[in-house]
């Protein structure tokens, strides 16, 4: 037994004596923003390394956003969260009051660093000639996208499905369900992640559209080469505000306060945004993105503020159990 | 091993062409092409995209935290093993039936299930979360819980093996040893367990190869910190999310190398001392 | 704590000359309290806060009962799969001498040894639309991942070792004097083999298919990666507690989780109790 409990000490040891000798962040982000951390890391711990002397090493966890966020509720120890949704750090906020409820004031930008969008990526010749919404509920056209329930990026695409049937002219709430819930007929596999989605088209070649992240899409041309797939911008999309914040409970209770308010404020600079922009995250600076606007076309798109009153109310009117989504998903009925 | 059935018995020789046909037609299909799939996954790109992923930093620190993890709970388990059985076999009590249940519960429980438990105790909004995130002590996150895990999931396997062995054994031995005046232990140490070590050793292979390969249970428990608590499964999924697919099916090649040897020698086991593990001949 | 332990022991054991009862049953105990039993109780009381109306409402959500109609059924009909064949594959091993016999057999095993996330992808590239199994299915037009029937396929592969090595020795310990009296009396092989064999397999057939049905049941890293992943399609409920879970429903995931443990429970306890029975019968 002594044997037992030395192992068991030891062992919490280990884990519990991991921050000493320099700084350690703890990143949870959401499943498309992988590359992207990578090389923010790295430029990060070099500027931090210059200015304090200090070696700072970020680690990164990721996953849907939804299950992200429950892990940090879970006590996963994030000392930032990097998130697809202001939904899900609200959630973080009220469930465990690890951070203010005021999170999103306190960095410029609604705390969103950098922006994105969704976006269609076809199969290379585009064969079904999609061109816009209406175009993704033709008979025989299978669209892939996750889990609105668990992904963030899904409700993202949902709510820019939503907006353009909205927006069409003649359009209204009653026909906006219509166009989603037909939508919906057209998927196949509903992964739970924006990753897998992307896994399910890219790799295992289901479906003729993917409503993915343009970020996503644009890596996907990068990773798979632009020979096998193109990227569709439809007449009307969404602005999509993945936030970032600090959690104030865990820094604190870390010591890593200062490095990881610097850690997000680092998102903002010049040098970053290059960074984020080159991963085909839309930088909020004017001049990185002018630099950069052959990546990124100019397409209309609606705010979830403005269309639909803020996430807390498309969450409870959309995606929470019961809601709008539940009442028209309904596959094998 | 089985003498030749006699003619007034045997099966018309076209049963034997088409039954042999569909068993190891079932056994291709079924086994052998998912593993070959692996390999070849892997090396699709030759051996040195295959070990470049291997080597690099995330994969090292996935197979190290996989070994540590098996290596606490195996040990751990294999001691619950000896001390449930012993419990068990040498000893008559009410309500036997039901704890040897008890025992064997885990292995019907779902992964998941096994996961969230932990997470419903040592989780922030859980029993015991807020005290010990006081006192500065992670266990869902970390290390203890993918060792809890582990642990559950493979909690039935060495005691599973040993209980019907000792069962057959029977206790003469170990009372001819304590009338005589040996200790307990000493009576374990120079009876007991040298007659049950080949299936302790077989019971340790089964839970040492479920413990390194839980998935379930553990992606419930780690919070997939890239590095510091993705075990090899889990990194698996993680290239296999990343667009890496030659380096996913590389780490889980190695994971199939593992069930390879755990196979050969569990085989090993079974020809060369079937008598000794005789009566935990399935798990 | 010991010592009280052994005076309780002494009212309902039988005394036995062997030292040791009181350590080892004590370390049982609280090894077993420690790791399973508590932990279970944290689960079956959670969903309660809901009262019993909450519960049966989580319950009665068309999604949840479509994803445990999938676990149960696809695990039962993987069993029943791997109930006919791995009886072929068990006779054909015992029964038969051919080259490679002893490979065949370690195969088996395979299952159990490999971890089941490797499983899972290794079985969704397989049967994926342009796999080497997928794309001559798809031509026949059989669609088996992201479909019930992927879910089917990846059940069988975990749960095949539990009938084939359940059947094994009582196989090998079948004399055959029986089904050569039978012969005598004239009974062709078939009726040999009808009456006389299977019968006596019966008890442990059943035994392995519901062995193979219990690891099934539960099963997650394997299955999801082949699923799909629909709801009310090819969801499981191990996920849907997952997805539960990632909607911060910490109740209703346990809920889910309590049957899925009811059903273990009523598994294991049926196999002790079939395991007495084939005892019974031999």
């Amino acid at each position: 037994m002594k044997h037992v409990s030395a192992i068991v000490a030891a062992s919490l040891l280990f884990v519990a004596s991991a921050h000493a000798t320099n700084v350690k962040l703890l990143n949870v982000s959401y499943d498309p923003t992988r590359e992207l951390y990578k090389d923010i890391n790295a430029a990060f711990s070099a500027e931090w390394k210059g200015k304090t002397g200090e070696t700072v090493t970020v680690n990164q966890s990721h996953g849907g956003s939804g299950a992200q966020a429950r892990a940090v509720i879970d006590g996963l120890d994030a000392d930032v969260v990097t998130l697809a949704l202001a939904y899900d750090i609200d959630a973080i906020s009220q469930k465990s009051g690890l951070l203010p409820a005021n999170w999103q004031k306190r960095l410029p930008d609604n705390s969103a660093p950098y922006t994105s969008t969704l976006v269609f990526l076809v199969r290379k010749g585009n064969p079904w000639h999609i061109k816009d919404w209406p175009d993704l509920v033709k008979p025989g056209i299978q669209v892939v996208t996750p889990n609105p329930k668990t992904s963030g990026g899904a409700r993202w695409a949902y709510l820019a499905a939503w907006a353009y049937a909205l927006k069409a002219p003649g359009g209204n709430a009653d026909k906006a369900q219509a166009f989603v819930a037909a939508l919906y007929k057209h998927v196949p596999v509903l992964d739970t992640g924006a990753r897998g989605s992307t896994t399910t088209f890219v790799q295992r070649g289901i479906g003729d559209v993917l409503l993915s992240w343009e970020s996503e899409a644009h890596l996907v041309l990068k990773e798979r080469g632009g020979d096998k797939f193109q990227i569709v911008y439809p007449s009307l999309s969404i602005l999509a505000e993945p936030p970032v914040a600090l959690v104030d409970k865990n820094a604190d209770h870390h010591g890593t306060r200062k490095a990881a308010e610097a850690y997000l404020q680092f998102l903002y600079t010049n040098e970053a945004q290059e960074i984020e922009a080159r991963n085909f995250y839309r930088p909020r600076d004017p001049t990185v993105l002018a630099a950069h606007a052959a990546d990124f076309p100019k397409i209309p798109l609606v705010t979830i503020d403005g269309m639909f009153g803020g996430w807390q109310r498309a969450q409870a009117v959309h995606f929470a159990d019961g809601g709008v989504f539940d009442q028209i998903y309904r596959p094998g009925q | 091993m089985k003498k030749p059935p006699r003619r007034s018995t045997e099966d018309h020789p076209l049963v034997r062409v088409v039954l042999s046909i569909v068993a190891i037609g079932f056994i291709g299909l079924f086994l052998v092409l998912p593993l070959t799939m692996v390999f070849s996954q892997a090396l699709s790109r030759g051996l040195g995209v295959t070990l470049a992923a291997i080597e690099e930093p995330d994969a090292l620190a996935a197979v190290r935290l996989t070994l540590l993890a098996a290596a606490i709970a195996v040990p751990l388990n294999a001691l619950f093993g000896i001390s449930a059985s012993w419990a068990i076999t040498k000893f008559d009590f009410r309500g036997k039936g039901f704890l040897t249940t008890l025992i064997d519960l885990p292995f019907s429980v779902s992964p998941v299930v096994s996961g969230l438990i932990y997470v419903l105790i040592f989780g922030l909004q859980g029993w015991l979360g807020p005290t010990l995130r006081e006192w500065d002590i992670k266990v869902i996150f970390a290390l203890p819980g993918i060792v809890l895990a582990t642990m559950f999931v493979t909690f039935p396997f060495i005691a599973r093996e040993l209980i019907p062995l000792m069962t057959d054994q029977g206790r003469e031995e170990e009372e001819a040893a304590a009338s005589l005046g040996a200790s307990g232990l000493r009576t374990f140490l120079r009876i007991t367990l040298p007659n049950i070590k080949w299936g302790l050793l077989y019971g340790v292979l089964l839970c040492n190869a479920r413990a390194m390969g839980e998935f379930g249970a553990v992606s419930v428990v780690s919070g997939h910190i890239r590095g510091l608590t993705n075990t090899m499964p889990l990194h698996v999924e993680v290239l296999y999310n990343d667009y890496q697919f030659v380096g996913a099916f590389a780490v889980a090649s190695l994971l199939a190398l593992l069930a390879i040897v755990t196979l050969t020698l569990k085989s090993f086991l079974e020809w060369h001392f079937a008598e000794e593990i005789a009566a935990a001949h399935h798990h | 704590m010991t010592a009280a332990i052994a005076s309780l022991a002494a009212h309902w054991r039988n005394p036995s000359a062997l030292p040791g009862f009181a350590l080892s049953f004590g370390f049982t105990l609280f090894y077993l309290s420690a790791i399973v039993l508590i932990p279970l109780t944290a689960l079956v009381i959670r969903p309660w806060s809901l009262g019993f109306a909450g519960f049966w409402q989580i319950l009665a959500d068309h999604r949840v009962l479509a994803a445990l109609r999938l676990s149960f059924g696809g695990a039962a009909i993987a069993a029943g799969i791997n109930a006919v064949f791995g009886l072929i594959v068990a006779w054909v091993l015992v029964r038969y001498r051919f080259p490679g016999k002893r490979l065949l057999d370690a195969l088996v095993d395979l299952p159990f040894a490999l971890p089941t996330a490797v499983a899972g992808i290794a079985l969704s590239t397989l049967y994926a639309p342009h796999g080497w199994l997928g794309e001559p299915l798809s031509e026949l037009g059989l669609k088996v991942s992201y479909t019930p029937l992927g879910v089917v396929v990846a059940l069988t592969f975990i749960g095949l070792p539990f009938v084939v090595r359940t059947l094994q020795p009582v196989l090998s310990d079948l004399t055959q004097d029986a089904e050569e009296a039978a012969a005598t009396l004239g009974a062709t092989r078939l009726q040999t083999v009808v009456r006389v064999v299977l019968p006596t397999l019966t008890p442990s057939l059943v035994t392995g298919a519901t062995l193979a049905f219990a690891r099934a049941v539960g099963e997650y890293g394997s299955v999801i990666f082949i699923a799909g992943n629909l709801p009310t399609v090819s969801e499981i409920a191990p996920l849907l507690i997952i997805i539960k879970l990632e909607q911060y429903d910490y109740a209703g995931a346990s809920a889910i989780g309590v049957i899925m443990l009811t059903a273990s429970f009523v598994l294991i306890l049926a196999l002790n109790l079939l395991q007495y029975w084939t005892g019974s019968r031999r």
